[in-house]
């Protein structure tokens, strides 16, 4: 299955680069733009039954690798079939 | 002083740390490769600057992985002096070592040049040699130094009197015009709270030799000399 993890800066955390591409985003006439936030994006193809261990494993991989707690907050998003389980 | 230098895949300060070390500052130094877990009993430990694992995912991430980390973590809790440059002092707050984090600098490029830096303590082992408020030209080579702490941790570090170096003027004013990244409370070096691990963004091994523009930098490792020669003298 496919587990997809995001990882975004805290609110209140300067982001350079998110700032630079509104206003990018402005001087090609997207004034609705008005805010940009930029963040990562992982694709983990995960080999092992779905369910409480895999939920447990990813989540220390996005807490623990993936994230800065510091800095930083993530999302796991689950195939489907797995949400709300 | 028995010093040991850490290595991981990508660093490219090692040499320039271990030269200055041995040939400027006279100590015995042992290159430390990142897969050992023995420091063979160090007064101090250097992680040196450059681009550890390519900086991939995080500048830092994936070194603080590495097994030698375990080492320098029980280095660290039972006292020992560790010192992070750049990319080390990097590698030290993914680690947990030491607060804070860096994010690119505010104006998205790579700086590499002199800068200004005021001495905010000289009370420390790292610091001895130099006088408080003294102002220091150093070079800073990087594109993630921008330093950050939530406002709780920053007061924190204020109180405890953390920070140890701010990028400042030649006159020794930390205005916004003399912030090269955009550093919270222009922090350019801060230590842990018990003050044995030391962060810094400045290289002091590229300024330690006047043949290369400035000798401010042999300070720093002329402290950690005269700090680890006095505690010989205490014992005694």
């Amino acid at each position: 299955m496919m587990v997809r993890v995001y990882v975004t800066l805290k609110p209140g955390v300067l982001d350079p680069q998110g700032m630079t591409i509104q206003k990018a985003l402005a001087t090609l006439g997207y004034a609705e733009a008005e805010e940009v936030r930029q963040g990562k994006y992982f694709e983990i193809r995960w080999s092992g039954e779905p369910g409480d261990e895999a939920r447990r494993r990813v989540e220390a991989i996005a807490a623990g690798v993936l994230s800065n707690p510091v800095i930083e907050g993530y999302r796991i998003e689950w195939p489907a079939a797995e949400r709300g389980a | 002083m028995k010093a040991a230098v850490v290595v991981f895949p990508g660093s490219n300060c090692d040499h320039d740390t271990q030269h200055v070390l041995e040939r400027v500052a006279g100590a015995e130094v042992r290159m430390v490769w990142h897969t050992e877990r023995d420091l063979a009993d160090p007064d101090l430990v250097v992680l040196p600057g450059g681009f550890s694992y390519g900086d991939y995912l995080r500048t830092g991430a994936l070194a603080r992985f590495s097994p030698v980390m375990e080492s320098i973590r029980s280095f660290a809790a039972r006292g020992g002096l560790v010192l992070g440059i750049c990319n080390g002092f990097q590698i030290l707050q993914e680690a947990g070592l030491l607060p804070g984090a860096m994010l690119r600098n505010r104006g998205l490029r790579f700086i590499c040049r002199h800068v200004h830096l005021r001495v905010e303590r000289a009370d420390t082992p790292f610091t001895s040699e130099y006088r408080a408020g003294q102002v220091l030209s150093l070079p800073i080579a990087h594109n993630e130094g921008n330093f950050y702490a939530a406002a709780e941790e920053l007061e924190d570090l204020e109180r405890n009197r953390q920070v140890i170096l701010r990028y400042s003027n030649a006159a020794g004013e930390a205005t916004d015009e003399a912030n090269p990244n955009g550093s919270l409370r222009n922090i350019a070096g801060v230590t842990n709270r018990a003050g044995n691990v030391l962060g810094m963004m400045p290289h002091p091994e590229r300024a330690s030799e006047a043949l290369l523009g400035s000798e401010d930098g042999f300070g720093l490792f002329a402290s950690l000399v005269a700090t680890l020669a006095r505690r010989v003298e205490a014992t005694r």
